[in-house]
C-alpha cells in the first residue's frame, strides 16, 4: 500500500499527485517511470516518475485524465492508498554534458520531460527549453522550467502566449539561425514527438524521444508494449522508454494505441455513472 | 519363458480386476462458457479404489520417475487405508505444493509412465491421488504448520516468487532462517498465477499456498523489481546471506514474420496475463482484452492449449491450432490435447505461419500459412518439417496469439556482474546445488533451465536451500547454534 501524502490539481484535467514509496524514491533517475495499480480490479498503468524526494521517501507523478484509471486516480484523496506501485522502470536518461541540448514539450509532456530535461541542466548543459500548448490557458509548468533552463521559448497555436504556430517551428528557426544544438529532446504526444524527429532528421541532429506504448506488466514478460526501431521489435518498458527518434516507426505505435478503443469508451461511460452514484 | 503377466516382485498383474478410475469432468459444453476447473477431482471412494490399484512395490519404479522422488506407494497406501491428512503430509516431505503437481506434472511422462501397473494395464494415477491428498488436506482444515526451529539468525533473499522460488522459501524457513521473497508482480506465483489458466489450476490453490509459506514466517515482498528497485549485489550489502535468483523465463519470443506487431496479435503471455492475472474474463476489472472472432494460436505446447482453451472460454467462435509438426511432435500433455479437441479447437498441423496481413488501420485480417511435409530427424531427434512447395494458404482470422516459447529474462545477470549467463542467456549454475558464479548467489528453475516444468524448478529450488543452508552456517560459523535449524519435525499441532 503506497500513502498519498499530496494532491494538487494543475488544470481542469492533469493532477500532480505525491505518494510514499521510500525504496522508489532513492533509486529512480531521470526518464524512469513506475506502474501504478489502484486497487484490486485495477488495471496497471505506466506513469512517468516526474519528481522524487528520496530523504521524504516520496515520488510525484503528474498525470491528464484521459480514461477510466487516470480519472479514477484524480478521485484519490490524500490519507487514500494505491495498492500497487512498481518500479523505478525502464533505462534512465543518458545525462552527460552535450553541449547545447534542446527539451521540447507538448502539453502533459513539459511535465514528463521535466526530470529530464533538469538531469541534462545539472549536467552543464546549456538547456533551451520550448513548451507548447494550445492556448494561454493552458500553458503550464512554466516556472518550473525557467528554472532548469537557460533559454525558454513557448509557442502557442493561436499566439495567446509566446510564439504563433508549432515547437518544431521554433525548432527550425533555432536551426536556420545556425545555432549550434547538440540534442533535442521531445517528450510529448507521438504526433509531436513524429514531428520533431523529421525536423531534425535531415541534419543528422542527435534526438531523443520517450515512447508511451501500452502496458501490462512493463517488466519485459508480455509484450504489449513492442515499439519497431530502425526495423527491429522492442519492448518499450525494458528496452526504453526512449529510443531514438530518427528510428521509431509512429504510424505503427499510434495505430497501436487504438487497439482498445471500444473497451476505453465503455469504461469512461462507467466512470461517468459509477462517479455520479459516488457524487450522490 | 518369463511370463509377461508377472513382474520382477512377483505380483500377479492379471490380478488387476479395477480399471483406473476417471476423475469426473466438467461437460465440455458446459465448461467452455466458465473458468472453473475441467477435472473435478475424486470422491473419497473413488481415491481409495483407485488407491486399492497400486501393487505397493518393494522397489518402486514410479519413484524413479518422479523427480523429486515421492514415496509414492506410501502416500497411496495411507489413502487406501482412509489416513487422507497423513497421506498429504508424507507428500510434503518430498513436495511442497501436491495440489499443484497434482493437477500440471506431466505425469504421464514421470511417474505414470514407468509405473509397474502401465506394462500391461494402464499405470495408477498417481497424479491424481495426489491431487486428492493435497484437496482434501486443505479443504477439511488440516493443514499442520511443522514445528520450526529456534531462528538461526541467517538471512536468505529469494527472487521471484514461482514455483522455484516458493519451494527454496519454504525450505529455508523451516531451517531456521528469515526468508524474503522479492516478487516483481503484484502477486506471488510466477507462472502459476499469470500463465496457467483458472480451469487448470485454480488461484485459491495457489493463494493457499502462499499463506501457508506466510504462516510459516516467509515475509514477501511484492511489486520489487529487483534489478532495478535494488540489485543483487545490493541486497547482499545490505544484510542479506545469500540470494536466491529464481526468476523464471518469461521473455516472450516472436517469430520474426512480417505483420507480428498489428493490432491483434498476442503473446500467449500478454493474452493470458491480461486473462488470469488481470482477470480480463471478469468485467468488474477494469483490464482490456480483444474479443475477436477468429483466432490462430501459433504453436503445439502446453503454452499455446492454454491459450486456445482461454480463448475459446472468452467467446471466440474459432480457435485454430497452427503447429509446423504433426501431432506426435506436439509437446503438450496428451490430456490437455484431449480436452482442448473436446472443447472445439481445430488443428491445423503441419503448418507454418509465414505471415500476418492486416488492414489498413494495423489490425490482422488473415494468417498466411505453409503446408508442411517431416523430413529427417533433426538434432531434437525429432523429424524436420520442411515447406511444401506452392502450398500456400490463407487462414482467415482476426486475432493471433504467438505460442512459440520464451527466454531467459536478462534483468538479473545484466545487473548482477558476478553471475555468468550462458549464451542462449541462462545464468550458469550448479546442477546440483544452484551455486553461480558469483559467491553466495544461487539460481534455479527456469533462468537456469530455459523453460521446463513446475516439478523441476521445486526441485532445483530444493537443493538450493539445501546448499544455502550449508554456505551461510559456513560462512558466519559464529551464528551457528548448535543443533538449531536442522532439525525439524512435521508433527501435527
Ligand atoms: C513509459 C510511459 C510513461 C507514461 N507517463 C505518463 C505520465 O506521467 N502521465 C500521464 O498522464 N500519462 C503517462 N503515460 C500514459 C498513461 O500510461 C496512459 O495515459 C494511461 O495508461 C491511460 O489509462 P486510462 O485508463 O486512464 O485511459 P484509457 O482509457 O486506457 O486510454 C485513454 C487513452 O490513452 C491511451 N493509452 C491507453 N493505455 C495507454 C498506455 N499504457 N500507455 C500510453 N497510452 C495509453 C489510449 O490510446 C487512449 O487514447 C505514460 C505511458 C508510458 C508508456
Ligand atoms: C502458460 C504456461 C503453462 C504451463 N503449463 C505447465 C504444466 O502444465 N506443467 C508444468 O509442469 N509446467 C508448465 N509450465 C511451465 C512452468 O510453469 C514453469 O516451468 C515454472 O513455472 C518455472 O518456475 P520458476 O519458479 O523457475 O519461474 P516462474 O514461474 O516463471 O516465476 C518467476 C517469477 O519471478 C518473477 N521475476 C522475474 N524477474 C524478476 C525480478 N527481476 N525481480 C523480482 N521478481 C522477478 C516473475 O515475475 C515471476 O513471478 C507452463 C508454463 C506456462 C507459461
Ligand atoms: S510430483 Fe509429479 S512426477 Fe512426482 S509423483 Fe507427483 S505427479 Fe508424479
Ligand atoms: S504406483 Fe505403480 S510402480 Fe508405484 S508402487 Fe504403485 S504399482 Fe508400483
Ligand atoms: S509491458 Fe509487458 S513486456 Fe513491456
Amino acid at each position: 500500500m503506497f500513502k498519498i501524502v499530496a494532491k494538487e490539481k494543475l488544470s481542469d484535467v492533469i493532477y500532480r499527485t505525491v505518494v510514499e514509496a521510500p525504496k522508489i524514491a532513492r533509486k529512480r533517475k531521470a526518464g524512469q517511470f513506475v506502474v501504478v495499480k489502484i486497487d484490486e480490479q485495477g488495471e496497471r498503468i505506466p506513469l512517468t516518475i516526474s519528481d522524487a524526494d528520496p530523504e521524504a521517501g516520496t515520488i510525484s507523478i503528474v498525470f491528464q485524465t484521459v480514461g477510466y484509471t487516470t480519472k479514477q486516480l484524480s478521485t484519490l484523496k490524500v490519507g487514500d492508498h494505491i495498492l500497487d506501485i512498481a518500479g523505478p522502470m525502464g533505462h534512465p536518461t543518458p545525462v552527460k554534458n552535450y553541449g547545447t541540448v534542446v527539451s521540447i514539450g507538448g502539453g502533459l509532456g513539459t511535465a514528463l520531460g521535466r526530470p529530464i530535461t533538469e538531469a541534462l541542466y545539472k549536467a552543464g548543459n546549456h538547456v533551451i527549453a520550448i513548451i507548447s500548448a494550445r492556448n494561454k490557458s493552458l500553458v503550464m509548468f512554466e516556472e518550473e522550467m525557467r528554472k532548469i533552463s537557460h533559454e525558454l521559448l513557448i509557442a502557442t497555436d493561436d499566439g495567446s502566449a509566446g510564439f504563433k504556430g508549432f515547437p518544431t517551428q521554433l525548432l527550425q528557426k533555432l536551426i536556420d539561425e545556425g545555432r549550434k544544438i547538440d540534442l533535442v529532446v521531445c517528450v510529448g504526444p507521438v504526433p509531436l514527438m513524429a514531428a520533431v524527429s523529421k525536423v531534425t532528421k535531415p541534419y543528422g541532429l542527435k534526438t531523443i524521444v520517450s515512447l508511451n506504448p501500452i502496458m501490462v506488466d512493463a517488466t519485459g514478460m508480455c509484450g504489449a508494449c513492442r515499439v519497431t526501431v530502425g526495423g527491429v521489435t522492442r519492448f518499450g518498458c525494458v528496452d526504453g522508454p526512449e529510443f531514438d527518434g530518427h528510428q521509431v516507426d509512429y504510424d505503427e505505435l499510434m495505430k497501436r494505441l487504438k487497439t482498445y478503443t471500444e473497451r476505453e469508451q465503455e469504461m469512461n461511460q462507467r466512470f461517468a455513472s459509477q462517479f455520479q452514484e459516488v457524487k450522490r | 519363458m518369463k511370463d509377461p503377466t508377472v513382474c520382477e516382485e512377483g505380483h500377479n498383474l492379471k490380478q488387476q480386476k479395477t480399471p483406473r478410475q476417471r476423475m469426473p469432468e466438467q461437460d465440455h459444453h458446459q465448461r467452455i462458457k466458465n473458468f472453473s476447473e475441467v477435472p473435478q477431482g475424486y470422491t473419497p471412494e473413488l481415491a481409495r479404489l483407485e488407491a486399492s490399484r497400486c501393487l505397493q512395490c518393494k522397489k518402486p519404479l514410479c519413484r524413479s520417475g518422479c523427480p523429486v522422488g515421492i514415496d509414492i506407494p506410501a502416500f497411496i497406501k495411507l489413502i487406501a487405508e482412509g489416513d487422507y491428512a497423513g497421506s498429504a503430509r508424507k507428500l510434503k516431505e518430498h513436495n511442497s505444493l501436491p495440489a499443484v503437481c497434482g493437477r500440471v506434472c506431466p505425469q504421464e511422462d514421470q511417474c505414470e509412465k514407468v509405473c509397474i501397473v502401465a506394462k500391461k494395464f494402464t499405470s495408477v494415477a498417481v497424479g491424481n491421488l495426489e491431487r486428492f491428498a493435497a484437496d482434501y488436506e486443505r479443504t477439511n482444515g488440516a493443514i499442520s504448520i511443522p514445528e520450526l526451529p529456534e531462528p538461526s539468525g541467517y538471512k536468505v533473499a529469494v527472487v521471484g516468487s514461482g514455483p522455484a522460488g516458493l519451494s527454496a522459501a519454504g525450505e529455508l524457513v523451516k531451517k531456521g532462517h528469515e526468508v524474503v521473497i522479492f516478487e516483481a508482480l503484484h502477486k506471488a506465483g510466477g507462472v502459476l498465477v499469470y500463465g496457467i489458466p483458472e480451469f487448470r489450476l485454480p488461484k485459491a490453490i495457489v493463494e493457499s499456498e502462499i499463506e501457508y509459506l506466510k504462516k510459516l514466517g516467509v515475509k514477501i515482498e511484492l511489486n520489487s523489481v529487483i534489478g532495478k528497485m535494488e540489485t543483487v549485489d545490493e541486497l547482499l550489502g545490505n544484510g542479506f546471506d545469500a540470494v536466491f535468483v529464481a526468476t523464471g523465463a518469461g521473455l516472450p519470443l516472436f517469430m520474426g514474420i512480417p505483420g507480428e506487431n498489428f493490432c491483434g496479435v498476442y503473446s500467449a503471455n500478454e493474452y493470458l496475463t491480461r486473462v488470469n492475472l488481470m482477470k480480463a474474463y471478469d468485467n468488474g476489472h477494469v483490464t482490456p482484452i480483444l474479443k475477436k472472432k477468429r483466432i490462430a494460436v501459433i504453436g503445439g505446447g502446453n503454452v499455446a492449449m492454454d491459450a486456445a482453451r482461454t480463448a475459446l472460454r472468452m467467446g471466440t467462435e474459432e480457435v485454430y491450432i497452427v503447429y509446423r509438426r504433426s501431432r506426435t511432435e506436439m509437446p503438450a500433455r496428451i490430456e490437455e490435447v484431449k480436452h482442448g479437441e473436446e472443447e472445439g479447437l481445430r488443428f491445423h498441423l503441419l503448418t507454418n505461419p509465414v505471415r500476418i496481413l492486416g488492414d489498413e488501420k494495423g489490425w490482422v485480417k488473415a494468417l498466411e500459412c505453409t503446408k508442411m511435409e517431416l523430413g529427417e530427424p533433426d538434432a531434437s531427434g525429432r523429424r524436420r518439417p520442411v515447406p511444401v512447395p506452392n502450398s500456400e494458404f490463407l487462414l482467415d482470422v482476426d486475432c493471433v496469439i504467438i505460442a512459440i516459447g520464451t527466454s531467459a529474462h536478462p534483468l538479473i545477470p545484466m545487473t548482477t556482474p558476478g553471475v555468468k549467463v550462458n549464451p542462449r542467456g541462462n545464468i550458469i549454475a550448479d546442477e546440483k546445488n544452484g551455486q553461480t558464479t558469483q559467491e553466495g548467489v544461487f539460481a534455479g528453475g527456469d533462468i537456469v533451465t530455459g523453460a521446463a516444468t513446475v516439478i523441476l524448478a521445486m526441485g532445483a529450488g530444493k537443493q538450493a536451500a539445501q546448499a544455502i543452508d550449508e554456505y551461510v552456517r559456513k560462512k558466519r560459523p559464529a551464528l551457528n547454534r548448535a543443533g538449531s535449524g536442522l532439525a525439524h519435525t512435521s508433527a501435527r499441532r
